[in-house]
C-alpha cells in the first residue's frame, strides 16, 4: 500500500528574541489510505506543531526549515499560499481541540459548512446543503435538517465537535489531522466520537492523524505510534509493537506511569524530572537527564534508527524487550 | 469505625431568579420561571476515617458541587453535614473555624488557583500565619519544611507562581492545603491538568502524604484509571443522584461481580485501556441530559438500554445490594 501522506525529516523552528525554538525537528512518518496514526506527546513535544506544519498553518516567527512532506507523492512544502488555500480543508483537513474556536459563534451551521464546499467547488448552494445534510447525518446527528439552522451555541461539546468533523469530512480529503478533539470531552462521549471516527475511516479510506496524551486512546484507536519527545519522535512502529515492547526509555516510563499498569495503592513508577525547555536542550539525547539508562554516549545525538522491520528509534542503548 | 465525615441527605439547587423584564413576562402570560438546577439531589455518605473515597461522573453531574459542600464553599440548601459525629450547623463559630480549617481543598486548576501576585512563600505560608498556627517570624523555616515535604526545593520560596511549570505549581497549591494541619483534603481533579509523566509525580505524593499525615481524602475525578489506583471506595453519580457506591476493588472486578449499575457498566466499558487493541467502540447513546430539565423516574432512563416502564415514573433508591454495596437501579428487585 503506498502511502497517502509521508512526511520526511520535518523540521520547524521558532525564531524568538530569547533563541530559536526547534519545535519539530526531524520528524518522519507515513500514513496509508484507511489507517490511522496517533501522534502522542506530553505538552510542549511538539506534536500539535507537527500537525500545523503539514496543513501550512505555520506563522511568523515560526518556518518549516527542512524536510518533505509528500502528499500523494507531491511536495506540498514550497506551495504558495493561493495553492495552500486550494488543498487547506479539502484534501487535508483538520479537527481541532475546542471545537467552540472552530466554529463561528456568529453564524449558522449551514452557513459555515456550506462556504467549505463552494470554497473548493462549483456546486448549487442546495447541493452543498444536501451534501451538508448527509455529513452531520453520517456522523450521528439527530435531525440534521434542522440542526443545519442552528448556531453553534445550541450544540452541546461532543456535538459541536461531531459538527466539526463533519465539516472536515465535506469534501472527502486524502488525511484528516485531529489534534486532541476528545480530550475536553466525557468518556462516554469520547466513546462515541472514536466509533464515528473509526468507522469513518474504515468506509471512506481517508488516512487519519490522531494527535493526542492519552496512550490508552491509542491503543484502541491506531494502527501505527509514533512517540515525540522535545520535538523528535523517539519512537514509531506499529501500536502492538510499540505498547506491548517498547524500546525507548521514554515510552517504557511513560507506559509504567500509567496507573491502570501498577499495583492498587503502590506508588506509580514515575518518570523523575520534567520536559526540558525547548531552548536549553543543545545537542545529545533530549531525554538524558531523566533517563536511568543514561551514559557517557547520550551527550551525542543518537538517529532514529530501524531496529527491526517497520520498527524504529532513537536511542543509543535501547531497552530490551 | 469513627466516621469521619457524614452527608445527610444533601442537596444542593442554584436557583436564578427572573428579572425584571422576564417579571413582567410572565405577568403577560408568558411561560417564564425561575430557572433551578438541582446540582446535587439527596446525596448521604459516610466517610471513615483515613479512607480514600473516589467520586467519579461525568461533566454537570454535581461531583465538583458535592465537594465544595464538603469543604463549605457552597452552604448546603437541604440536609445535614455531621463532622466527628457532630451536626456542623450546631457547632459554635469557633468550633466550625476548627473544622473548616480541618477540611481543605486543593482545586484542579494549578493556574487559577494561585495568586498570581502572591510570592509562594505568602501562598503557602499566610493562612497558618493568620489562624496562629505558626509565628510570623517562624514562617519562613515552616514554608520551607513544607515545600521540601511536596518535592519543591525551598529555595524557591520568594517565586512567583508564573515562574513554575505545572505541576510544580500543582504541588504548591497542595503544600497550601497541608499548611492548616488538616485532616480531610477534598482533592477535585487535582491531576486532570498534568501530563502522564507529572500525573504519576502527584499521584505518588498523595498516597505518601496520606501515609505521613493519616489524611482522608475525598477524590473528585473523571479519570477511572486514577479512581482505581488511589481510592479504597468509590462513589459514581450521575445528574446530581449517587447512582452506585462499593469498594473499588469489588466495583472494578470483571464478570458479575462487578459494576452493577447500568451506567457504571457502562461508564466502564468507555474507559480507554491500553490493553486492547484495534478496539470496535460501541457507543453509549445519547448524552447528559441538562440538569435544568433532568428526565423523570430514574435520571438515566433516556439512555439505558435496560430501561422499562417503571424506570420513566420511579426514582429508584439507593438501597444495599450486597454488603457495603450500594446501587440504585430498578433491576436489583428483579433479580
Amino acid at each position: 500500500m503506498s502511502a497517502v501522506l509521508q512526511v520526511e525529516n520535518l523540521r520547524t523552528h521558532f525564531f524568538t528574541k530569547a533563541g530559536v525554538v526547534k519545535a519539530v525537528d526531524d520528524v518522519s512518518f507515513s500514513v496509508s489510505r484507511g489507517k490511522i496514526l496517533g501522534l502522542v506527546g506530553e505538552s510542549g513535544s511538539g506534536k500539535s506543531m507537527t500537525g500545523y506544519s503539514i496543513m501550512g498553518l505555520i506563522d511568523a516567527p515560526g518556518k518549516i526549515v527542512d524536510g518533505k512532506i509528500l502528499l500523494n507523492g507531491e511536495n506540498i512544502i514550497d506551495l504558495k499560499p493561493q495553492q495552500w488555500r486550494g488543498l487547506r480543508g479539502n484534501r487535508v483537513a483538520m479537527i481541532f481541540q475546542d471545537p467552540m474556536m472552530t466554529l463561528n459563534p456568529v453564524l449558522r451551521i449551514d452557513t459555515q459548512m456550506i462556504e467549505a464546499i463552494q470554497a473548493h467547488e462549483k456546486i448549487s448552494k442546495a447541493d452543498a446543503r444536501e451534501r451538508c445534510r448527509a455529513a452531520l447525518a453520517r456522523v450521528g446527528i439527530a435531525s440534521p435538517d434542522e440542526r443545519l439552522n442552528a448556531y453553534p451555541h445550541q450544540f452541546s461539546g461532543g456535538m459541536r465537535q461531531r459538527v466539526a468533523i463533519a465539516t472536515a469530512l465535506l469534501n472527502k480529503p486524502d488525511v484528516i489531522i485531529a489534534d486532541e478533539p476528545t480530550t475536553a470531552l466525557d468518556v462516554t462521549i469520547q466513546g462515541q466520537i472514536l466509533f464515528e471516527m473509526q468507522k469513518l475511516c474504515r468506509e471512506s479510506g481517508t488516512a487519519l492523524i490522531w494527535i493526542t496524551h492519552d496512550l490508552s486512546v491509542v491503543a484502541g484507536l491506531a494502527d501505527d505510534v509514533a512517540v515525540m519527545y522535545a520535538g523528535k519522535v523517539v519512537e514509531y512502529g506499529s501500536v502492538t509493537n510499540v505498547l506491548d515492547a517498547p524500546l525507548h526509555p521514554y515510552t517504557q516510563g511513560l507506559l509504567e506511569s500509567v496507573p491502570s499498569r501498577n499495583i492498587k495503592g503502590q506508588p506509580l513508577k514515575q518518570i523523575p524530572g520534567m520536559t526540558p525547555s525547548l531552548l536549553k536542550i543543545g545537542a545529545g539525547c533530549a531525554f538524558r537527564d531523566r533517563c536511568k539508562y543514561r551514559t557517557p554516549d547520550c551527550e551525542g545525538a543518537p538517529q532514529l534508527k530501524l531496529q527491526s522491520q517497520h520498527r524504529q528509534v532513537r536511542c543509543f542503548h535501547p531497552v530490551a524487550a | 469505625m469513627s466516621h469521619i465525615l457524614e452527608l445527610k441527605n444533601i442537596s444542593k439547587r442554584f436557583s436564578k431568579k427572573l428579572d425584571l423584564a422576564g417579571k413582567l413576562a410572565s405577568k403577560l402570560g408568558s411561560s417564564a420561571k425561575d430557572e433551578t438546577v438541582h446540582a446535587v439531589d439527596d446525596v448521604s455518605l459516610n466517610i471513615e476515617r483515613g479512607e480514600v473515597v473516589g467520586l467519579v461522573g461525568e461533566s454537570g453531574c454535581g461531583k465538583s458541587t458535592l465537594g465544595r459542600v464538603v469543604v463549605g464553599v457552597h452552604p448546603q440548601t437541604e440536609g445535614e453535614r455531621w463532622w466527628h459525629g457532630r451536626d456542623v450547623a450546631k457547632m459554635s463559630a469557633a468550633e466550625k473555624r476548627t473544622m473548616q480549617l480541618q477540611v481543605q481543598m486543593i482545586f484542579q486548576d494549578p493556574y487559577a488557583s494561585l495568586n498570581p501576585r502572591y510570592r509562594v512563600e505568602d501562598i503557602i505560608g499566610e493562612a497558618p500565619v493568620v489562624h496562629g498556627l505558626v509565628n510570623g517570624k517562624d514562617k519562613a523555616d515552616y514554608v520551607a519544611g513544607l515545600m521540601q515535604k511536596v518535592g519543591l526545593d525551598a529555595a524557591l520560596s520568594k517565586r512567583f507562581p508564573h515562574q513554575f511549570s505545572g505541576g510544580q505549581r500543582a504541588r504548591i497549591g497542595i503544600a497550601r492545603a497541608l499548611a492548616v494541619k488538616p485532616e480531610f483534603l477534598v482533592c477535585d481533579e487535582a491531576v486532570a491538568a498534568l501530563d502522564v509523566s507529572i500525573q504519576a509525580q502527584v499521584l505518588n505524593l498523595f498516597i505518601e502524604l496520606r501515609k505521613e499525615f493519616n489524611l482522608t481524602y475525598l477524590f473528585i475525578s473523571h479519570d477511572l484509571g486514577v479512581v482505581k489506583h488511589l481510592s479504597d471506595r468509590v462513589v459514581i453519580m450521575y445528574l446530581g443522584r449517587v447512582v452506585e457506591i462499593g469498594a473499588t476493588d469489588a466495583l472494578f472486578a470483571n464478570a458479575s461481580a462487578g459494576a452493577n449499575h447500568p451506567y457504571t457498566q457502562a461508564l466502564l466499558a468507555e474507559v480507554p485501556r491500553l490493553d486492547v487493541r484495534k478496539k470496535d467502540f460501541v457507543a453509549i447513546t445519547g448524552e447528559i441530559p441538562s440538569p435544568l430539565n433532568p428526565p423523570s423516574g430514574c435520571h438515566f432512563h433516556p439512555r439505558c438500554p435496560h430501561a422499562m416502564a417503571r424506570c420513566k415514573i420511579e426514582q429508584p433508591a439507593l438501597r444495599e445490594i450486597a454488603p457495603l454495596r450500594f446501587s440504585a437501579c430498578h433491576l436489583n428487585d428483579m433479580r
